[in-house]
Parts: C-alpha cells; sequence; structure tokens
C-alpha cells in the first residue's frame, strides 16, 4: 500500500489556517512587546533596584522560569477561576506569554545591564544626568544593544512555545492544524503544511528583528 | 543566528528528504497474523474517559473498554498491550500503524468511515449538552450567544459545528479533562459530553451540575480497525456476537454503565 498525498483539504480549510496565524501572530505581538517591557523593569529593579524589589523579582523570576509553560497557563485559566479571576482564553495566552518571556527577558537583559563598565555610570553622573536619565541614556541601550541577538532568540522560542495555546482552546496556529486533522484524518499533509507555515513564520520574525535593532541601535550599523 | 539563504536552502533541502524518506508507508501484511505472530494485540484506550476508560488511584486503567480489549486479546490467545489515547489522536494512532484496533468509546459516522473500517457495535453511547439548571437551553437554537465546551473531533464537536447557531461560540478543547474543566471553572456555559461522562461528573458532586438540556446524537461504540483488514474485522466481530450470544458483554455493561445492553447493540 503506497500513500497518497492529499491536498486537496487546503482551498476549504484555507480561512481556519489564516485566522490561525493571525493569533499566532497577534499573541507573538502582545506578548513580545509587554513582555520584553516588563522585563526590562524587572532587570532595572534586580541590578540596579532597591534591594526588597530585588528580592521580589528574584522570587517571580525563579519561578517562572523553573516551571512548565504549560502548567503557567493552566493555572492562570483554569486555576484562577477558583479565586474568582475569569479571563478568556486570549486573555489567559497572552498573560502567560507576557509573564513568561518577562522572566527570561529579565535575566537576559540584566546580564546586559551588569556587563555595563562602572565608569560609564559615573561617566553619565560627571554630566550631570540623573539617575534615571544615565539608565536610559547610558546603560540601558548600549546593553539591549549586546543582548539583542539573545532577546531575538528568547521571542522566536516563546512563538513557538505558544503552540501549547491551543490547549485551552485559544485558536492559535496549531489549534488550526489540530482542528483540520480531526476533520480530515490527513494527519502527514496537515502538520507539514503547520511545520513549513511555523517554520516561515519564525524566519520572518527574525529577520523582523534583526532589521528592528539596526533601526533601533544605529551606532550598530555604522560599524 | 543570522539566516541567510544558504542555510534556508539547506534547511528546505533537508526537509525535502525527509518528507520523501517517510512518503513511502511500507506494503502491510495481513494484520491479524502480525498480531498473532507478535503474540499481543495493541489496543487504543481512552485515559480520561471514566467509565469507558480512565486510570484508577493505582495507576492501572480500567473500565468498559479496557475490558473489551481483554475479552478480544483472550479469545484471539494474545496478550494486550494498551495504549492510553485522547479523542483527538486515537485516529492517526491507528493510522500510522501504532496499534491494531481502537477500542476507545468511538462513534461511527461518514467521515471517518471513509478513512478507517468499524466492527459491529459493542457499548451504547448517547451524547448531548449539558448545563447547570439555571441555564436556559432546550435545543440547539437555544446555544445562541452561550459559549460550549466540547473535546476537538469528538463526534459531538462534529455533530455541533453542524447544527449549532452562528453566534453559538464552540470552543474545543484537546481531550476530555480540558472540556471539563473548562466547564467547571466557568470557563463556558454548557457543555456537550457523553451521558456517562456528565453521569460520571454528577456523581462527584461538583459546584456546577451538568443537567441534560438535550440529546445530540445517539452514537453506539465501534471498535476500529484500519482499511483493508477483512480477516481481522471478521474475526473481531465474531467475537463480539459470541460474547453478546454467552452474556458476556451484558456483564460488562452491567459492570460499567449499571444497565442491562439495550435491544439495538
Amino acid at each position: 500500500m503506497t500513500y497518497v498525498f492529499d491536498f486537496s483539504w487546503l482551498s476549504d480549510y484555507l480561512p481556519v489556517l489564516l485566522k490561525g496565524i493571525g493569533i499566532t501572530l497577534q499573541l507573538i505581538a502582545v506578548g513580545a512587546v509587554l513582555g520584553i517591557s516588563l522585563g526590562i523593569g524587572c532587570a532595572w529593579a534586580r541590578a540596579l533596584g532597591p534591594k526588597w524589589l530585588g528580592a521580589i523579582v528574584a522570587v517571580y523570576v525563579e519561578l517562572i522560569r523553573n516551571t512548565p509553560f504549560l502548567i503557567q497557563l493552566f493555572f492562570i485559566f483554569f486555576g484562577l477561576p477558583a479565586l474568582g479571576v475569569q479571563m478568556s482564553e486570549m486573555t489567559a495566552a497572552s498573560l502567560a506569554m507576557i509573564v513568561n518571556l518577562g522572566a527570561y527577558s529579565c535575566e537576559i537583559v540584566r546580564a546586559g545591564i551588569e556587563a555595563t563598565p562602572r565608569g560609564q555610570f559615573e561617566a553619565g553622573a560627571s554630566l550631570a544626568m540623573s539617575p534615571f536619565q544615565t539608565f536610559r541614556h547610558v546603560v540601558l541601550i548600549p546593553a539591549l544593544q549586546r543582548i539583542w541577538p539573545a532577546l531575538s532568540s528568547q521571542v522566536v522560542i516563546v512563538m513557538l512555545g505558544s503552540a501549547v495555546v491551543s490547549q485551552i482552546a485559544a485558536e492559535d496556529l496549531t489549534f488550526a492544524a489540530n482542528y483540520i486533522q480531526s476533520r480530515n484524518f490527513r494527519a502527514f499533509e496537515t502538520y507539514i503544511v503547520s511545520t513549513l507555515i511555523y517554520l516561515a513564520l519564525a524566519i520572518l520574525l527574525r529577520q523582523l528583528l534583526r532589521g528592528l535593532g539596526w533601526t533601533l541601535f544605529p551606532r550598530r550599523a555604522a560599524r | 543566528m543570522i539566516l541567510t539563504r544558504r542555510h534556508t536552502l539547506a534547511l528546505v533541502a533537508g526537509l525535502a528528504v525527509a518528507v520523501s524518506a517517510f512518503a513511502h508507508t511500507p506494503a502491510r501484511a495481513d494484520a491479524l497474523a502480525d498480531i498473532t505472530a507478535r503474540g499481543s494485540l495493541r489496543v487504543a484506550v481512552p485515559q480520561d474517559f471514566p467509565p469507558f476508560g480512565s486510570v484508577g488511584p493505582d495507576m492501572v486503567p480500567q473500565g468498559y473498554d479496557i475490558d473489551m480489549a481483554n475479552l478480544i486479546g483472550e479469545k484471539l490467545g494474545v496478550s494486550v498491550e494498551i495504549v492510553p489515547v485522547t479523542s483527538a489522536n486515537r485516529i492517526p494512532y491507528l493510522q500510522t500503524n501504532k496499534v491494531d484496533l481502537v477500542i476507545s468509546s468511538l462513534g461511527k459516522n461518514a467521515e471517518r468511515e471513509k478513512v478507517i473500517d468499524f466492527s459491529t457495535a459493542y457499548a451504547p453511547f448517547f451524547n448531548g449538552v449539558f448545563a447547570p439548571d439555571d441555564v436556559a437551553v432546550s435545543d440547539a437554537a437555544g446555544l445562541s450567544g452561550k459559549s460550549i465546551g466540547v473535546t476537538r473531533g469528538a463526534v459531538e464537536d462534529l455533530e455541533l459545528t453542524k447544527i449549532a447557531p452562528a453566534d453559538a461560540d464552540i470552543k474545543r478543547y484537546e481531550d476530555n479533562n480540558g472540556t471539563i474543566s473548562a466547564f467547571l471553572s466557568g470557563q463556558v456555559d454548557v457543555v456537550a459530553t457523553g451521558n456517562v461522562v456528565a453521569a460520571a461528573i454528577l456523581a462527584r458532586n461538583p459546584p456546577k451540575r451538568p443537567e441534560l438540556k438535550f440529546l445530540i446524537k445517539n452514537s453506539p461504540c465501534y471498535i476500529g480497525l484500519n482499511k483493508n483488514e477483512p480477516a481481522l474485522l471478521a474475526r473481531v466481530d465474531e467475537i463480539i456476537a459470541a460474547a453478546k450470544a454467552d452474556g458476556s458483554l451484558n456483564a460488562i455493561a452491567q459492570k460499567w454503565l449499571g444497565a442491562d445492553l439495550p435491544a439495538d447493540i
């Protein structure tokens, strides 16, 4: 018996796939912007902020980095309603991605901040910059520039990891693939198509982040 | 990492090689002969679908479908290898030849009949829409504006997708546990599932009680097997007929469903 490939379902299910791609992109856009913002705030707190705040952030970071993403997602979606916190699957999925990326990017950004030479802080102070101005212009921007490739990789990892949000019925690309497969029973064709879409999305996202790096840190491009 | 065009090309080429390597499944021998030669029967059973199949406190699978699998193994004179599956992946397990039979409260419909074969029915099953008393729903039209939890790929998913009004919000979960959790945690208003599943939830006396609102379909369970296996199909049908005649199937029904087999099985 030779397996006969059949991609004729593609035209019927194209809207489902496109919707899935849209949801995955929406999740990673919201997750990346808010997650990295949260990560920068947490990195400041751990590296330069008051000790008590650093301690709280450390607990958050270790809790998230040492537990599975799927369990975090289930806790938010199925667990929190017991405490009266009810949210839609899209809100729960976005929140889980923000919280997850926030913890990982905190550590990445913190590494960049801590690699800043002491003299750079002093240079900022000697130019009569406030501590905030020094952080913003003298410390953070070069730090982000240093760790941008690592941060970009983490964003791609979270985008691919977002596949598990299909478990709480968020209708992302993986949900679309599983939905189609449970109707056309064409596992090979369905998953090869979704694999190629994920591959294309990951490559595009990487290139986008690389371009964004050039725009945000133009000095690097000049080198 | 920076992906150059050459890397991308290499990746695509690699994938293409992988695809062509797996594209041709080897010619299948007679499945019944394979089972006898191997000395074991691999059966896909539900792991989260009491009373048909669930894992007991001692971590041993138990239920109607497990007893059915053991009955068939015994009659074939081979040992039984239990493979726990979910609603969504039970047919792929069969298609990719990871199991010989699917005994997993599997309902029959036209779409499934295109890809696999079915034995005669071995267990009764009804599915319906369930919700607490204060939710007013009595038919499919009443689902308008409500959110409905359902297990993706199950018969009730396929049926509801056809009969529910356009503004009903069907949420499809990966497995039965997800569907039940979503209902109990209030993430959906109503749940579409099997009568026995709702009864099992009620028996645990939850804060949200799934009471029957309306029946979707009478969908007895069949044993699923790969197409073009006439010898295995005939043998399985023969075992089911014998078990009906000698009362052993009725004993399984009494044990797990607390009722005799209905006349149409």
